[in-house]
Parts: C-alpha cells; structure tokens; sequence
C-alpha cells in the first residue's frame, strides 16, 4: 500500500501541509495529538455576533438539508478529513493521516489520540464506525447516504483498532478523500441507546439542553432564543492550538442572530451589531463600501464563486394530453438552434452591470471562473449578437410577422412565460433584462415571479412550467457532486427529469463521461473528461447560462484571521481561528 | 378663498393631475420599457440657461449625463448642450388607443435625454414610466371604485328598502365581508390561476376580486340611506296617492342616495389606487415592463434604493399630492351638498 495515492493537486497539498505539521511537531509534541493551526495567533475572549438568515431547523447532522443548520452544525461538528475552503485542498481534520491503497478502494485513516468530545468523553474509532452507520442507514434518510453509497454498494466501514479505520469502496472514487469532508462525527456515548430504540429522529432538535448534545467542534451548543438569537460557546476540548500553543478557538461566543432580509443584515452590520456580512448584494456591497474607511468596515470582493444563474426551458418529456399548451411550445425548446438564439440574444455583460454592478461575471458553462481546478478555459464565449441569433432562428425556419413579431415553422406567435422567484428581486430583475432581449427577437415574454417553494414544486415536481430563471450553487469545486444534474438518472437533472435513459446522443455522451471522471483517480485524467462534459454542455446548451455573481463579504476591522472564501459557508469556514482585535488593533486583513 | 374658486382650483388641479396620464403617450418623451443599460439609475436632468462660458440662452438646455471617471456617480458631459424643444417627433405610440402618433409634448436632440424624475436601474425614464403607470393604477382605482359602489349600491338598496329577511341576509354577508382578510384571498386566487393568463388580465381580475370584496361597506352606508328616506314624508305621501313601488325607488328614494355615493366615490378611488399600490409591492401587481405607480414604488423596497436615489421618491410625492387632491373633493362635495340640503 502506497502512501496517499491521491489526485496529484491533493498530494502537493497534503506534502504542504506535512511539511507544517513536520516543522512543528518536534519543538511541541504533544501527547494529545493536537492540530496546530498556521493563522496569526490571536487574543483568547469576545463574543462574535454573525447574522443568519433563517432559523437552523435542526442540530442534527444526519437530518439536516437546510444551508442555515449545516452553518450551526459545522461551527459545531469536526470531520476526519476536511477541505480547506481557501486552498480549495483537504487538509487533516480528526484524521491525523491517511493512505488510500493503489487500487484506489481502500482507505486507513489514522485518528487523533487522547481527543475529547465537547462533553469531555473520548474520541475513538467506534464514533467513527457508529457514525457512518448513521449515514449509512436508510431508515434514518440522511441526504449524506448518496455520496457514501457506490454502484449500490454502501461505503464499508472497519475498525482496525482504537485509531484505525479502514474505509472500502464498491469502486475507485475520483473525489478520493473529498468524500469525508462534512462528514460529521458523532458521539456514540450520547447516540447508540436512543438510536437502538429508534428514536435518534427526534433527537437534537434546536429545543435540545446543552447536555444532550457533544461535538468535536471548536465550539458547543449554548442557548436558543426562537426568533432571535442562537448562542454556542467556546468547546474546551477543542483539538487544536494556534503556533504559540494556546488552545483554540479564541472565541468565547459566537451568537448567530436571525435576520431574515438582506438588506436589515446590512443595517445590523453598519451600526456595528454584527461583525461579520457573511454575503452581500453587489447593491449592498456598492452603498457600504462609500463609508468602508470611515466606520472600519472591510469588504472583500472575492470574484464569482460556485453559483450559476441560467434560463432553464422545460424539455420535460410531457403529457400532452394533460399539459397541451406547454407541451406545444416544447417544440421550440427542443430545438437547438432555438435555445442557441436564445442563447446569443443574451446581454450578459449587462445583466452583470445593472443587476450587480459589474460585481458578476459573465458564463457560457457550467463551471464557473472561481472553480480554477476545473474550469475548461478554451470553451468560446460567443459575443451577443441579435443578428446571428435571427439567422439561427431563419435557419430553423423562423419568420417575422409586419410587426416584428416571431412565428414559428407552423406559423404560431412565440410567446412564453419565466418564472422567478418573487423573494429574489436580483432573478426578476435579471429576467426583465431577459424579456427586452428576447423582445428584440420578436419573441414576447411575460415575467411570472412565484413564491420560491412554488416554484421548486413546479421544476421539480409538476413540471408546470415554460422557462424559469434560476441558480445553482456547487458545494464543492469537485465535478462529483454534479452527478445528480448530468446524469439521466440524476434527480436534478432540471431539463428533463425522470429520463431513464439518455433521450439524445450527447446525454449518453454525458453519463458516461460522469461516471468515468468519477472512478478515475488521476487529476490530469479527470479533468480531460470533464472538459469534454464542459464541451459538450455548452454545445448542446441544456441550460442558458448567464452570470456567476461575485462572493462579497463584509467584516469589521476588529476580526482577526477572517479568510473569506468561495466555498460554502463563505466566512466562518475557519471559526476555530477567528479572534477579535481589541478596537485600537483594528485592521483589515 | 371662496367656495367657487376652490372648486375651480380643485378641478384644474384633478384635470392637470388626470390629463398626463390619460394622454401619456403625448406628455411622456419616450417609451416606457425603452432600456438604457449605460444609464441606471440616472439623476433627474438639469435644465440650464446658462452654458459654461458664462452666457445665458432663453431655450433652456441640458447636458447629456456620462459615468464618472470612478464609475460610481453621474456627471454632466458639458462637450456639447442639448435645446430642449417642445413638439418634437419621437417613439410611436397609439394616441388616445386608436391611431398612431409620434408627436411628444417635449424632448431634447438624440443622442442626449431628457429624465424629469431621473431613470431606473434599467436606465429607464422614470417620468415616461410615471405618466403610462398612471393609466393601469387609475383604472384599477376607478374600476375598483365602480364596482364596489354598484355591487355596494344595488345590495344596500335592496337591503334597506325590501327590508325583512332580504335585510338580514345581505347585513349578515356584510359582516363576512368586513372580516374577510382580502390579501390572502388574493394570493389563494394567484396561487390557483394558470400560468398562461396574462399578468394583465390576472391584474384586473385581482382588481374585480378587491372591488367585489370592498362592496361592504358602501352597502351598509346605502342602506342606511335608504332606510330613512322611505320614513320621510313625500315617500309616505307618494306611496298613499298610489305610486309603484319601482316609482317611488326610482323618483324619490335613490336621488337621496347619489349625493353620499359621489362622495363615497371620491374616497374610493384613492383607496383602490392604494390596493393596486400593496399589490405591486407585494409582487401581484402587472408585470414587467408595463409600469404602475405601485410597481415604481417597488423600488423602493431596496435599502440602496431607499438612501442612494432620492428621485426614486418622486412617484410616491406625485401620489401625495394626487389623494389630497381626491380628498380635498370629497370634502368639497360634502359641503356642497351640505349647503344644498339646509
């Protein structure tokens, strides 16, 4: 068995970080095996008051789907092997090192000695075993099954002893130890007896006391005030210490305030209630960056991240019968040179302008700019043109009335309705940007904005619908995760769901070349496949792809070791590090 | 001031409010969804009189605006001055819904605009969108107004003047009516309508629905009138020389009602202006691009809005002044018609 057969990009960074650890361990070898943090050692103490903006459902790992309780429970929750949201590579997490066998099925983690949960228990290999046996259970439908579960074949987990485990897979994976990031690990003391009476479902709602629930995270579960506040405070037995030795976190509380609308989030944010803007709206960001310097506010444009806002046109295989008049305007959807017109007559560079300032950047694919690792930079980035998009329309047999207006083939007016999600006045916005474009294709569009779950109900559900604009966030820079809107099979695969099979050539294309990148454990080998997924997904133009905003974030001058980053959650991926400055220190990082 | 001369104040000032938007297509420079992505949120135009050498010109001018070189305010490009002119030929539209014209009021030369009220975050004339959103929150406040005065009226007629059980149960459906919660009536109606309809035709249908609910409280109001009208003396004698019923309903009893329905009318109007207002800012308005006062108004939902572009408030002033001026009639009616009686 090699040592760390990884992608190469993980290997160098796991060399990096080795090459940390090695230079440290010797001056400060502690018998708990404690990680040490590189950020910029800091004071102990505060209380950090971010705003989220919804309730947290639930403190529950294996139950929880919603963005608002994975950003509680990862404050609050350790996994083996973590990615970095900065570098973007995995680091150590309560896994101090691992190997993945050449075959690139097995992996044997070794675990951190003598850590203790947050209620002062130990930590060993049966937390581990006893947790994945939660995710893995189908009774309990935790949503991290899926990734855990290859050709059908469960994830098998083993204790090899006290910190040891060993982990085998139906097939290689391609992620390789990307796998157990966000894979909390849980306390088998506090879980196994209610989880053997089957009552683990109700456990660890948000009305849960402080000791009913334990963490390996850097901070612990505190108070719940419904409507307005939740309070962690800092986990004493946290497993890692900054370079000078003190144990982290510095932070004695973090408060997590719920504020429901974005723009109260910012007046919070200005008069100094909150300290940390965990993401704003390029208007926002525009209008607090005029008094920036003055109220010691530090905003960071970090470039677009992992969301794509595109134009979806319903291609669901439909019922006529049931769904006549959507289905008879399917006609046009399915037609590339259709969608290719659609397509050209986008203004993207003016969408980005008005909509978000210029703090968006323009997308012909899937992958956004901010997904270095994976982004297929020769892909062409056709320039609108409303002349080209007519000869594409002529040439799929289009005409134009005397009064400009569409028809198609048969000779019927094009008209057609976007939903957006009324919540979002950016999408309606983007959509009215939309409407005049096409409107110069003599197409008439009509804006329907719709509750946000109605509209969920309708792409996902009753696939009542014509076109609807909406967005997708990647959690992971990883083209795993997107196997579920690739494939056929996938369950969002938004344009035509519950297609057994691939209805076209490029989507039997696609399938395989998902699941190829999937079992390849080579990066470069990976990438090449995944480049042609790229191809062949702005050739084919399931979805109009439009804009990737800007991940803005906002932090007062007084918070130390604040790294936001592109990935989720953008600032408080590193917590366990953050301090803040007494007022006079204060500086912008 | 005297009676008569607040009257003729108050009349000019409803015809000056109503004229604009009823021939928006003539006082609006441009088109209403006509975008200038260079110019979002554009200051209103200042007029000049006097250029940069310092001499005065009698035909004001603007100057066309150009993005800062920081990019985040409007300056005045002063390259080169643009007359405003009246009667100048612009965009078509379709005057007074029949038959196209390209006359406006005023505009200034190409490639330069004119904003009164600045423009949108789509470049759009705010003034333009002002004037063509007046016909759609007019309409719904007139057609709201009509049908719950005639809903309103025939119930309360019959109510009072058949009186018995007809009273009863008309009273009672008032009652259920007054306590009836209308904004989730009006979302279970969104909820449940296809897709296809147009926002428009959704729109007047919402405002039918909000007129049918508001037919309450004229209805109490009319019975009430009508209750005590039949008692008074040259009912009674009417009824004893032999008149029909309808007769009597027709010549004595509903000309006692006309004077506190136009009245009533003149404080329903601004209300249903009101509603169609919520509605907007609730997202059940008309859709884009088609403007209403309420869909202007949304705007201003947006905290950079609310701090950042003051002009964003001219349609909510123009609004201000438009209810006083609905307001300042029905009182006016009130005490004519008071004068008249005693």
């Amino acid at each position: 068995m090699k040592k760390v057969a990884a992608p190469s990009f993980a290997r160098a960074f796991l060399g990096f970080t080795l090459l940390i650890l090695g230079g440290a361990l010797p001056i400060r070898a502690t018998p708990q095996d404690y990680a040490i943090a590189n950020g910029e050692p800091g004071p102990a103490g505060g209380n950090l008051v971010v705003a989220l903006r919804s309730e947290p459902k639930t403190l529950n790992p294996i139950l929880s789907v919603d963005a608002t309780s994975r950003e509680v429970i990862g404050a609050m929750n350790a996994d083996l092997i973590h990615i970095n949201r900065e570098t973007q590579h995995t680091e150590s997490g309560l896994a101090k090192s691992w190997s993945i066998s050449p075959d690139g099925r097995k992996y044997t983690l070794q675990l951190r000695r003598r850590v203790k949960f947050s209620d002062g228990a130990p930590f060993t290999a049966d937390d581990v075993v006893f947790s994945f046996q939660l995710y893995l259970d189908e009774k309990l439908h935790s949503p991290q099954r899926d990734l855990l579960v290859l050709d059908d074949k469960p994830i098998a987990v083993k204790k090899v002893d006290a910190y040891t485990v060993e982990f085998e897979l139906a097939k290689p994976y391609g992620p390789a130890e990307r796998l157990f990031d966000g894979l909390a690990i849980l306390p088998s003391h506090l879980l196994e007896k209610p989880y053997r009476e089957g009552k683990l479902a109700q456990l660890w709602g948000t009305n849960a006391r402080p000791d009913e629930i334990a963490g390996l995270g850097a901070f612990r579960w505190k108070e719940y005030v419904p409507g307005q506040r939740m309070v962690l405070e800092r986990n004493p037995n946290y497993w890692k210490t900054d370079a000078k030795g003190s144990r982290l976190p510095y932070l004695a509380e973090l408060t997590f305030l719920f504020v429901p609308n974005e723009d109260a989030q910012v007046i919070k944010f200005q008069s100094n209630e909150t300290q940390i803007l965990e993401r704003a709206s390029a208007d926002n960001f525009s209008l607090l960056q005029k008094d920036a310097k003055s109220k010691g506010h530090c905003l960071y444009d970090l470039g677009p991240g992992l969301e794509f806002i595109f134009l979806l046109l319903n291609m669901n295989q439909l019922d006529p019968a049931k769904f006549g008049d959507i289905a008879a305007k399917q006609a046009w959807f399915s037609d590339l040179r259709f969608r290719k017109a659609v397509s050209l007559a986008m203004d993207r560079p003016g969408m980005a302008r008005l909509v978000y300032n210029g703090r968006a950047t323009p997308v012909w694919g899937n992958v956004t700019p901010g997904n270095k690792l994976w982004l297929n930079t020769s892909l062409p980035h056709p320039t609108r043109s409303i002349e080209e998009a007519k000869k594409e329309l002529e040439a799929a047999g289009y005409s134009w009335n005397a009064n400009g207006a569409l028809l198609d083939p048969q000779k019927h007016p094009v008209t057609f309705s976007i939903l957006v999600s009324s919540s979002n006045a950016q999408r309606t916005k983007l959509a009215t940007i939309a409407q005049d474009d096409l409107k110069q294709l003599g197409m008439e569009v009509q804006i329907v904005p719709m509750e946000f779950r109605a509209l969920v109900d309708r792409v996902l559900n009753t696939k009542e619908y014509e076109a609807v604009l909406m967005n997708l966030v990647n959690g992971d820079v990883d083209p795993t995760p997107e196997m579920n809107l690739w494939l056929s099979s996938g369950e969002t695969h938004l344009w035509d769901l519950g297609e057994n099979k691939p209805a076209t050539p490029w989507e039997a294309d696609l399938d395989h070349l998902m699941e190829a990148q999937m079992t390849t454990t080579d990066y470069a080998a990976r990438k090449k496949l995944y480049d042609r997924v790229q191809e062949l997904v702005a050739e084919n133009l399931p979805f109009i792809f439009l804009l990737s905003p800007n991940i803005l974030v906002g932090a007062q001058a007084t918070v130390g070791n604040f790294h936001p980053a592109i990935l989720e959650p953008y600032a408080l991926w590193n917590a366990d590090q953050i301090f803040l400055r007494p007022p006079g220190a204060a500086k912008c990082q | 001031m005297s009676n008569s001369r607040r009257t003729t104040l108050l009349i000019s000032l409803l015809v000056a409010l109503h004229l604009p938007v009823i021939l928006a297509g003539f006082f609006a420079p441009y088109d209403y969804a006509l975008q200038d992505r260079d110019l979002p949120f554009a200051p209103p135009s200042r007029l000049h009189f006097v250029d940069q050498t310092g001499a005065f010109h009698l035909r004001p001018f603007v100057y066309a605006w150009k993005q800062s070189p920081l990019g985040d305010a409007y300056e005045e490009d002063q390259t080169r001055m643009f007359n405003l002119r009246l009667f100048v030929t612009g965009a078509p539209y379709a005057a007074v819904g029949v038959w196209t014209s390209r006359l406006h009021l005023f505009g200034v030369e190409a490639p330069a605009r004119v904003f009164v009220f600045g423009t949108d975050g789509f470049g759009r004339d705010e003034f333009s969108r002002a004037l063509y959103g007046g016909r759609i929150s007019l309409l719904a406040g007139f057609l709201g107004a009509a049908v719950a005065l005639l809903a309103g009226g025939a119930l309360g007629i019959v109510a009072g003047y058949y009186g018995k059980w007809l009273d009863t149960v008309v009273m009672r459906l008032v009652e259920l009516f007054l306590a009836l919660p209308w904004l989730y009536l009006l979302f279970a109606v969104r909820a449940v309508l296809p897709l296809r309809i147009k926002t428009t035709d959704a729109f007047l249908l919402f405002i039918g629905v909000v007129g049918l609910v508001g037919w309450a409280r004229p209805a109490r109001l009319v019975r009430g009138l009508v209750l005590s009208a039949k008692e008074r003396n040259f009912v009674l004698a009417a009824r004893a020389m032999g008149a029909s019923e309808l007769h009597i309903l027709r010549w004595h009893v509903l000309p006692q009602t006309y004077r506190t329905i136009l009245t009533m009318a003149a404080l329903l109007v601004p209300q249903f202006i009101l509603a169609e207002v919520t509605l907007s800012f609730l997202g059940l308005g008309v859709g884009e691009p088609i403007p209403s006062w309420g869909n202007l108004l949304t705007e201003l939902q947006k905290y950079n809005v609310l701090v950042s572009y003051w002009w964003m408030y001219l349609p909510a002033v123009m609004l201000v002044v438009l209810f006083l001026a609905y307001y300042w009639a029905s009182e006016t009616l009130e005490e004519r018609f008071a004068t008249v009686s005693s």
